[in-house]
């Protein structure tokens, strides 16, 4: 029987399957962060129980950390600090693969994992954290799981699962220029509403996917929940191989030589059976923001402000909230929106490349006056590489912040937090009520956009800017 | 963990679509190191006003609904962050069952970890129980696990679906974990087949 790729990836992982379709699903590597995990590991000590895979397991502190230069003399909130010490000792304690606050090597647990090789083609991924969708652009099945999961995958190395159905998303074509995988992710989840993946997991095709880097797969990919699926995937080529080889957790001699056949057969056989399919043409996604509280809330930036009378059902309700929280009215133009603030980066767009992009435009630059801004790498690794590639002077020299790895203002866990009413421009991945700071107001978009953004203070369309520079 | 077999209580009525997990715990919150003490800041945003006085309108700030122990929500409750901090403090205000024509995966999930049961209904019947659940304290919601059956105030009874493994689990009260490790045999098996055929796992 012709299989999906997802199909092939839970067939090899199956231990054992009842009578009625739950099976039991075995874990290759299972990434932990402060969070999500302290009541997992308390649960272990309680029962007694041991971590089954500690060389599977993977623990990086990422949520709480402070990003300013002072945290190597300790965090200052006692709650935060609490929590990362806890993971610290529990880490240690268990034995797990750790990375701690002060290590080079440390970052968002999504940036991490495959930056360390840790994430392999045709592997089953999981974490306490929603945004492990993100490990599906290397054709890993890649999920987010509650504590309660957590605990099962340290004490058995498995998780108790239905399978999912299949869907395709297909983007054909290729994306024109000033258009990114942000883009592409968000007009997805546009199009098919927040709750459209909700019972599936999502393979993305198409020439538009197959001709992005690894990096802007992993966006993608990392928003494939936002649009409710359990997972999102991308078949592993010759790019993902590469990107791969040399990592220090990646196979290597004759063992990569093996690994590397069983990948290459990991893609959607042509005949397979999908239960729902969405195709997008490349060449009409454009750069697009957000406009509400919820992903979904999508428009080109060249659109205004929509009306939400214009909706039906529940969502008139849903709309007419969101613009008295976001402080904006029908008809505005999208363009004259100011903004107070600009934040690169989260485990969506904090890579090297997302980096690059913004710089690119940022160069030579300087940030609107008055307004507030900061770059977060993902890593410690790709903050280094910024700053050997010169981008961190370019960075500085526009007036922007440059900080320490963490998830900061994604989910302002920590001190980098929007006041209310602050009106942020975001690479990140949800612009819920109070996400980045209560009553804070986040418009989601590309980094390039976003730095755009941050040179006149309002939201901007990136091709204009390129064509002026041009 | 908590058994579910049956449940009659005030349905409190939350007809807003998209109800995410930041809205049912603020970030803020997860600093936590335990699973209890939540419930105070269940819908924290949406419930106190910056200096931490009640809002009024709130629903579960409604005298009618101070105690509600079932909630009638909007379509893709729960949607957004993994975190178990949402059905936690769900559970420790004293909500157990929530109603709703859709869930956000893990949210779903997460509910039957923690003694809760997760319903899902088609539209027509939550808009009936939604209206029911309106007329405050007097109506109360009856909710029957081993029958799958929700009983409106007025005896409109509504039947829904449950996989049978979660029903199984929530009927007794069974921990995940403890059923996993008795197929511990098939894991080692399992798990030396895979290093064999994928020795770079």
């Amino acid at each position: 029987m012709p299989k999906t790729l997802y199909d092939k990836i839970w067939d090899a992982h199956v231990v054992h399957e009842d009578s009625d379709g739950t099976c039991l699903l075995y874990i290759d590597r299972h990434l932990v962060h402060e969070v999500t995990s302290p009541q997992a590991f308390e649960g272990l000590r309680m029962t007694g129980r041991k971590v089954r895979a500690p060389e599977k397991t993977i623990a990086v502190p990422d949520h709480n950390v402070p990003t300013t230069p002072d945290r190597e003399n300790g965090i200052e909130n006692e709650e935060s600090r609490i929590q990362v010490d806890a993971l610290d000792r529990n880490a240690r304690e268990f034995g797990v693969n750790y990375y701690p606050v002060n290590d080079i090597r440390q970052g968002i647990v999504h940036i991490v994992g495959p930056e360390q090789g840790w994430t392999l083609p045709g592997m089953t991924v999981v974490c306490g954290d929603s945004h492990t969708a993100t490990h599906g652009a290397f054709g890993a099945l890649a999920h987010g799981i509650g504590t309660s999961e957590v605990e099962h995958v340290l004490a058995t190395q498995t998780l108790i699962q239905q399978k999912s159905k299949n869907m395709k998303v297909e983007v054909t074509g290729s994306l024109l220029p000033g258009v990114t995988a942000k883009d592409i992710t968000l007009s997805v989840i546009g199009a098919t509403g927040t709750a459209g993946g909700t019972g599936y997991v999502i393979e993305y095709c198409g020439q538009a996917i197959e001709e992005l880097s690894m990096e802007g797969r992993m966006t993608v990919c990392n928003m494939a929940i936002e649009g409710g699926a359990r997972a999102g995937l991308i078949a592993p080529d010759q790019k993902t191989f590469d990107y791969v080889k040399g990592r220090p957790h990646a196979p290597k001699a004759a063992q990569w030589d093996a690994a590397l056949a069983w990948w290459k057969t990991l893609k959607s056989d042509p005949d397979a059976h999908w239960d729902k399919v969405i195709t997008l043409k490349g060449e009409d996604i454009a750069p697009v923001v957000t406009w509400g509280t919820s992903p979904e809330d999508v428009l080109p930036i060249t659109a205004e402000v929509p009306d939400p009378a214009s909706f039906s059902g529940g969502k008139v309700e849903a709309a007419r909230r969101a613009l008295e929280y976001m402080g904006l009215k029908p008809g505005q133009k999208l363009t004259d929106i100011e903004i107070d603030t600009v934040f690169i980066g989260s485990c969506t767009n904090g890579r090297i490349e997302d980096l690059r992009a913004a710089a690119a435009i940022l160069k030579g630059q300087k940030i609107k006056s008055g307004l507030r801004a900061m770059v977060v790498p993902g890593s410690g690794l790709v903050r280094a590489q910024a700053e050997e590639e010169g981008l961190a002077q370019i960075f500085i020299d526009a007036g922007f912040e440059w900080r320490l790895a963490g998830c900061s203002m994604c989910l302002a866990m920590n001190p980098d937090q929007l006041s209310p009413g602050e009106r942020c421009a975001a690479t990140s991945n949800r612009n819920f009520e109070g996400r980045q700071g209560r009553g804070g107001r986040t418009h989601l978009m590309s980094p390039a956009m976003a730095a755009a953004a941050a040179i006149t203070g309002r939201l901007t369309d990136i091709r204009e800017m390129m064509a002026q520079t041009a | 963990m908590e058994k579910f077999t049956t449940l009659t209580g005030v349905a409190a009525p939350m007809p807003l679509v998209n109800i995410d997990t930041d809205m049912i715990i603020p970030k803020q919150f997860l600093k936590t190191i335990q699973r209890s003490g939540l419930g105070r800041n269940l819908f924290d945003e949406m419930r106190f006003d910056d200096d931490g006085n009640e809002i009024p309108d709130f629903v579960l700030n409604q005298p009618a609904y101070r105690n509600a122990n079932i909630l009638v929500a909007g379509d893709n409750f729960g949607c957004g962050s993994s975190r178990e901090h949402a059905p936690w403090a769900l559970a420790d205000f004293g909500i157990r069952v929530v109603i709703s024509t859709s869930f956000a995966d893990i949210f779903y999930n997460n509910c039957f970890k923690n003694g809760m049961l997760p319903i899902v209904l088609p539209r027509e019947q939550v808009d009936l129980l939604m209206e029911d659940a309106s007329k405050g304290a007097n109506a109360r919601i009856s909710v029957d696990l081993e029958s799958q059956t929700v009983t409106s105030s007025d005896g409109q009874e509504f039947r829904f679906q449950i996989d049978p493994f979660k029903k199984h689990c929530l009927l007794n009260g069974l921990d995940d974990i403890g059923l996993t490790l008795e197929k511990v045999s098939s894991i080692d098996t399992f798990e030396a087949q895979a290093a064999q055929a994928r020795p770079w796992v």
